[in-house]
């Protein structure tokens, strides 16, 4: 695995939360900051990963697949679903406009959002376009029984690889993430669900993230699972596997 | 001198959204009318991931997606803004920008529907969505979408309900009831009298003759 350059002010920036658990710029007290979320939601993990980036204390809510807190209910009305922040009392929903809430409101390096509105826009294309295909496509795989049923998913997946390999390409311009230097939107967009990729690996018995044919994904996403702000939030698969057991996966294919 | 064209569909409530965008930030465009039957080499190169319409191309680079290409207009072009400056209205506005997309996915299946069936069975899709715009929107400090000024949420929604009431013309059915939806209902009825708004809305005879033309070749491909 090839060593990842992490910058000087980066690497001098986590000793210092290391050591004094509080940056200067955003102190914020664990209270006033709240993630109901799931261990195992790709969504929640963007949000986890954004907060540590800024270094943010936050309380963590957990929510069980099966019954829905009050708190989530009230929190968010409209799609009854997690992540939701909860900043100051007042609910944030929908994981993408979490994020960009979180750099907006703690603007100190790094910034997940390119700095010019051209990269902006292509980051949320690209973002959108991972929320659009992939996890759509997961869910029936999961929920359809027959090898012939799921194919055209699994075609769909393959081509998001694809994509995403020439993306990374464009958007890296030589450095390790999509963001640049530092992980960024469309690191975490994708990035978190890396863990239920290889949960679908792992159950189907086929690898989908193949060196030979996305050899700068795939080294990119070791070096993602690695860094700091996301290591330990990319659940393991069998974990996963094991999960989606209980899971109603044709149910979840009819929200919307 | 800035060199912006837009490829879109005059019928077209996406590419509708960044026009009404641009028109409102007076920022002078190339209309590019692409045939939906015949897409341009050009519009395939700039979008190739879903080879569809809006496209803005802004100096020779390409931006897909409506909202996205409003968000990019809106950072280049601050006069008139449609988004908040606060962080927290925001991300209250990019919500329910999310959630104009996500009903549009309603409006779909109603111009797709080929029987008495799914027609109604869409409709109480769109009407559930609506619901929820109607109660979460509007109301005691609630501002969602513009009061006296166009915002990003008003541009989100403001097509979406344009091709609602070309869909009530076309096929006989009402959908904004104004007694299930009366703030919507208001707001549309101001919205759609804003003199930039007034000006720039496809004909309605001409949308209605449109989607009745459309939904036939649908239904006969499907």
């Amino acid at each position: 695995m090839s060593m990842v350059k992490v910058p000087l002010v980066t690497r001098m920036s986590m000793q210092f939360n290391k050591r004094t658990n509080s940056n200067p710029i955003c102190m914020v007290k664990s209270s006033e900051v709240k993630l109901i979320g799931k261990w195992s939601s790709s969504y929640t993990i963007r949000v986890k990963i954004a907060l540590n980036m800024k270094s943010l204390e936050y309380e963590n809510i957990e929510e069980t697949l099966k019954h829905k807190s009050d708190l989530l209910l009230h929190s968010n009305p409209v799609y009854a679903r997690i992540p939701v922040l909860i900043h100051r009392d007042r609910p944030i929903s929908e994981s993408l406009v979490i994020v960009e809430y979180i750099d907006e409101t703690w603007p100190t390096p790094p910034s997940i959002l390119p700095s010019h509105p051209y990269d902006r826009a292509l980051a949320r294309f690209w973002a959108t376009y991972i929320d659009d295909k992939w996890f759509p496509s997961m869910k029936c795989i999961f929920a359809f029984e027959a090898e012939e049923e799921r194919k055209p998913y699994f075609e769909v997946l393959e081509e998001v690889l694809e994509r995403m390999e020439d993306a990374f390409g464009k958007c890296s311009k030589g450095e390790p993430f999509f963001g640049g230097d530092t992980i960024g939107f469309i690191d975490i967009a994708f990035g978190s669900f890396l863990g239920w990729l290889s949960a679908v690996e792992q159950k189907f018995e086929r690898k989908l993230l193949i060196e030979a044919k996305f050899p700068a994904l795939v080294k990119w996403a070791e070096r993602f699972a690695v860094d700091p702000a996301v290591k330990g939030l990319i659940p393991e698969a069998d974990k996963l596997v094991e999960l989606s057991k209980s899971i109603k996966w044709r149910a979840a294919i009819e929200k919307k | 001198m800035t060199d912006i064209k837009l490829h879109g569909f005059w019928y077209s409530p996406f590419t509708l959204r960044v026009k009404w965008t641009l028109k409102l930030k007076g920022i002078p465009y190339e209309n590019i009318e692409e045939d939906r039957y015949n897409k341009s080499a050009q519009l395939l190169q700039y979008n190739p991931v879903y080879k569809r319409t809006p496209v803005l191309v802004h100096d020779g680079k390409p931006l897909c997606e409506s909202m996205i290409i409003v968000e990019y207009i809106d950072e280049i072009w601050p006069q008139n803004p449609l988004l908040p400056t606060h962080s927290y209205h925001k991300a209250l506005a990019r919500f329910w920008v999310k959630y104009a997309d996500d009903t549009f996915s309603a409006v779909a299946s109603l111009v797709r529907s080929s029987n008495g069936e799914e027609q109604e069975k869409a409709i109480e899709k769109i009407w559930e969505h609506l619901k929820v715009v109607e109660d979460q929107c509007f109301g005691d400090g609630k501002n969602v979408f513009g009061g006296d000024t166009i915002n990003i949420v008003d541009i989100a929604f403001g097509p979406l309900i344009t091709l609602l009431v070309v869909l009530e013309d076309a096929l006989g059915v009402k959908i904004l009831d104004d007694e299930k939806f009366p703030h919507l209902h208001s707001w549309y009825n101001n919205f759609k009298d804003v003199p930039i708004i007034k000006e720039n809305l496809p004909d309605q005879d001409k949308m209605v003759a449109f989607i009745k033309v459309f939904r036939e070749k649908l239904i006969a491909s499907s």
